[in-house]
């Protein structure tokens, strides 16, 4: 190094420190925009309705910001009817997430190992019912499971079922219907995946068909598996419409129980309580799944 | 002779890696130079300060004369093919090629006739149209080409590009852009990781290792006078036997033998010698062998048939040697088991010195 | 990948598989039929037994019913406008999270671009009605739109996320390489190859826009076409729905066709 080398270098770092603060600030202005969005319309009224769930409720139903209680979160712990709620609904919420993944994995184990051109069918024929409106997709069983409804007649015909519109078996049908895709693609994009040159492997070694699904298959398509569970039992945690439109008085989930004290019991710190519990427990759920080794949705 | 580039004490840090080491290098105008070496040395990052996609954190990098600085790669006078072609996949191959004369707002007549050109030059004129998905790799890297070159930059950089190709397309590219070089008269800079290829293409090589430019030099004077153990064990093969300098003509190796080899090392100091197994000349015990010959008496371990040459295995007193014969009728064939003398010039024993 | 094939060789359990697919599709898309078969139903009421016979009664009405289409109406002005902002918005996020490697507060929007996507429905519904009242804002057609955007930004920051991930880097840098700016290499080169995850996540922005129920009937001042058919269905069961929702299936039917269609073009 000549005498003029620390010259250079310290021009040279400087250089490129400034170039890269440049590309930094370039970054954050293109984020800018919808950073501050969010900042606005997700963050803050998320501290507000966090906020809320520590007032007291006036008459009209809106928060008192003075009083400032723990009762809610209380009310979440020891009120009877919220805890058979709130346990109804992990419930259901579980209880659909096995059934969507007992129904969805044989459906998309069938869709990934056909040919290329099938697959694609096969495919679109699963998103058209995805793509269209969720609300008209449970409507459509209100029909059928109605007293005048298709299902219901075939029931009563062979003697099996009577009119099942209202009950909790009606609920479980609507999320199933509702939230089967989301089961389906992710487990699709696994399977679809995988190297059958493993599967042959482990038949090369006497593995029998069953063995080398359960050794081998089943383990290498754990994340379709751990995303579609995820993508479904979320949502179905939090359900509204379809317990309301499906389900009756006896059903009742945390997504209705929260409408109800918003827009009817109007009992907003409860309300807000109750939503935030739903989304700490979201929230736990989810990072549970980034840590097992998932890097995006 | 002008200089095309010109590094400085250039040195690059990601974090606490270095990824390049205080190089200094001058690349000739017009000349072909490989930067050479292994995954990670540092050849790739040197090439992208050049092209100006990372920045040096210490020195200074000139084109023709010109500072760089912070010049970003839109506005420096050289263009890259890259290693994976980079292709437009949305543009047809004649869009490709025109891009940069587009950036640059040549008039659309000259632009027209210099893709044209470009294009010719590549024998790609028939497939103006079809989109890079439709080519093959071969195809696919002189559209690369031609799209760089279109350009008339002052200095071509051109990053591992045969490295997709399957051998036999790789020998012939590795002749047309030689060919294309010295037609064109660009200064060429090439990265590869294959000794052979910089050894046939290049006017100079610049071998690197863990970010440092260890030996800069003609093919001839790097594959013949290696100055590192690095340099020598890298390009081609070698036989490396360590050993002391007893003097200006005479080294003694490790086990005791001793064999005359030109060396201006200081006398005492460790060595090792480095000869490349095709210098060798085997003789039989009961042959005669020529005076002045540096010689090592042993026995044939192995023998492996490589087609147009034997490679032999000879364990001596030094070490076991490794001995390429031609499998040429008047060469004799030696057995495992053989005994046999193996020997080599004084001209073909490299002194290096660490 | 032809070697999957091979996998289900053992023919029985095939038959099983396929027999469980089919099912499976019956299931998908049954109600759906059903559905569109009765809103052609004469008669008010439902059950085979009760066919009366062909009609474009229940559409006639439909079209008569002034509060419904003006909650169509509001559905789409809320849908493509929230739509347009959220692309723009979220297309600028996505490329900040993957173009530049690093500036000031890049984690904790990476973490808050997700929220919207994992909290539920009712929680969010719950905070934007609580967000508005709180600021004295009146509820109205600008809340529901403004609602809207603010999950969908996440939603098409993804997807097209997904899609700059699989852009290969190198190809930027040649642009640059050939002397294009940083304005028209995004132009020239990277927006067209990212157009389909763009305007995938606009059609998916404007999907959940149109599907929405839950946040739109907390922060609605008039009702968008969802919310209106969710009260009428509340009060009763009428064709007239059944109506509603065949159109809004061949609605959704011309959309994914018309997206797959795009697609194929690319």
């Amino acid at each position: 190094m000549t005498a003029e080398a620390p010259e250079i270098a310290r021009a040279s770092s400087q250089l490129e420190a400034a170039a890269e603060k440049a590309e930094s600030r370039r970054g954050l202005t293109l984020a800018a925009p919808s950073y501050l969005y969010l900042i606005v319309l997700f963050v803050s009224p998320l501290v507000i309705i966090g906020v809320y769930s520590f007032a007291s409720r006036s008459r009209t139903g809106r928060p008192l910001l003075e009083d400032w209680n723990l009762d809610s979160w209380a009310k979440i712990l020891g009120d009877e009817l919220i805890r058979s709620i709130a346990l109804r609904s992990v419930v259901v919420a579980l209880v659909t997430t096995m059934l969507c993944l007992a129904v969805g994995y044989p459906f998309a184990y069938y869709i990934a190992t056909r040919s290329e051109r099938v697959r694609n069918l096969l495919l679109v024929l699963v998103m058209i019912p995805f793509w269209t409106n969720f609300l008209v997709r449970t409507y459509a069983w209100r029909v059928l499971l109605g007293e005048d409804g298709p299902v219901t007649e075939i029931g009563r015909a062979l003697g099996l079922w009577d009119a099942t519109l209202f009950t909790l078996p009606a609920v479980y049908i609507g999320l199933v219907y509702g939230y089967l895709p989301f089961m389906v693609l992710p487990l699709y994009a696994s399977i679809e995946r995988l190297d059958w040159s493993l599967v042959e492997a482990a038949r090369d070694l006497y593995a029998s068909g069953f063995r080398a699904f359960l050794r081998v298959t089943l383990p290498l398509t754990r994340p379709g598996i751990i995303a579609g569970s995820i993508l479904v039992f979320i949502p179905s945690l939090g359900a509204y419409v379809t317990p309301d439109i499906l389900g009756g008085a006896k059903t009742t989930l945390l997504g209705n129980y929260i409408v109800n004290q918003y827009l009817t019991a109007r009992n907003w710190p409860l309300g807000s309580s109750v939503s935030m519990a739903i989304m700490i427990v979201m929230l736990i759920a989810t990072v549970w799944y980034f840590r097992s080794g998932a890097r995006t949705l | 002779m002008s200089v095309a580039v010109e590094l400085s004490n250039v040195t690059k840090l990601f974090g606490d890696v270095t990824a390049v080491d205080d190089v200094d290098l001058s690349i000739t105008d017009g000349e072909f130079f490989s930067l050479l070496g292994p995954s990670g040395c540092g050849k790739t990052t040197t090439l992208r300060m050049i092209a100006g996609f990372d920045f040096p954190t210490a020195g200074s990098i000139q084109i023709h004369g010109r500072e760089m600085k912070l010049e970003p790669p839109n506005k420096r006078p050289v263009n890259t093919v890259f290693q994976s072609y980079a292709l437009f996949p949305h543009m047809t191959v004649e869009d490709n090629v025109a891009f940069g004369l587009q950036m640059k707002k040549v008039d659309a007549g000259d632009m027209a006739a210099r893709v044209k050109r470009s294009l010719d030059m590549v024998q790609l004129t028939h497939r103006a149209d079809a989109r890079p998905s439709q080519l093959s790799g071969g195809q696919q890297q002189r559209v690369a080409l031609a799209r760089a070159l279109v350009n008339e930059p002052e200095v071509l950089l051109l990053d591992e590009p045969l490295g997709a190709l399957d051998l036999k397309l790789r020998q012939a590219m590795q002749i047309e852009l030689k060919e294309l070089q010295e037609r064109v008269g660009i200064t060429f800079v090439y990265v590869t990781h294959d000794q052979v290829e910089a050894l046939t293409m290049s006017d100079r090589i610049g071998v690197m290792d863990q970010g440092k430019l260890l030996q800069v030099g003609a093919p001839e004077d790097i594959y013949e006078h290696p100055k590192s153990r690095f340099v020598a064990d890298f390009i081609g093969e070698i036989n490396l036997i360590p050993g002391t300098v007893v003097d200006g003509s005479t080294v003694k190796l490790q086990a005791g033998a001793n064999i005359n080899a030109s060396t201006e090392v200081a006398a005492g100091t460790a060595i090792t010698i480095a000869v490349r197994p095709e210098r060798f000349v085997l003789y039989r015990v009961d042959e005669s062998v020529p005076e002045g010959l540096n010689r090592l008496s042993g026995t044939i371990t192995r023998r492996v048939y490589h087609g147009d040459v034997f490679y032999y295995d000879v364990e001596t007193s030094e070490g076991t040697i490794e001995v390429k014969e031609e499998n040429r009728p008047g060469v004799s064939l030696y057995g495992v088991g053989d005994a046999a003398i193996v020997t080599w010039d004084v001209k073909a024993t490299t002194v290096v010195a660490e | 990948m032809s070697t999957n094939q091979r996998t289900t060789a053992n023919r029985r359990l095939n038959r099983l598989l396929a027999g469980h697919t089919w099912v499976v599709y019956a299931f998908f898309y049954l109600p759906i039929l059903v559905l569109i078969i009765f809103s052609f139903n004469e008669s008010r009421l439902f059950g085979f037994q009760n066919w009366e016979g062909l009609s474009l009664k229940w559409y006639r009405q439909m079209f008569a019913n002034d509060n419904l289409m003006q909650a169509l109406r509001i559905s789409l002005v809320v849908a493509v406008g929230s739509t347009i902002v959220s692309t723009v918005l979220g297309t600028a996020a996505a490329l900040a999270l993957e173009r530049y490697r690093r500036w000031l507060g890049k984690r904790a929007f990476d973490a808050l671009l997700y929220l919207p996507v994992i909290i539920p429905d009712v929680t969010m519904a719950a905070m934007l009605l609580v967000f508005f009242t709180s600021l004295g804002q009146q509820l109205s057609t600008v809340t529901i739109a403004l609602s809207h955007i603010a999950f969908n930004i996440s939603f098409v920051s993804i997807v097209v996320r997904a899609r700059l991930a699989n852009l290969d880097p190198a190809l930027e840098e040649a642009a640059a390489d050939l002397y294009a700016s940083r304005w028209h290499a995004f132009r020239r080169v990277t927006l067209p190859l990212i157009m389909p995850g763009v305007l995938g996540g606009a059609l998916l922005a404007l999907t959940l826009s149109l599907d929405d129920v839950v946040i739109t009937q907390f922060v609605k001042g008039p009702d968008t076409l969802p919310t209106f058919v969710f009260g009428l269905i509340k009060r009763s069961v009428t064709p007239e729905i059944n109506a509603v929702s065949s159109l809004m299936l061949a609605a959704s039917g011309v959309l994914v066709l018309g997206s797959l269609a795009l697609q194929r073009r690319q």
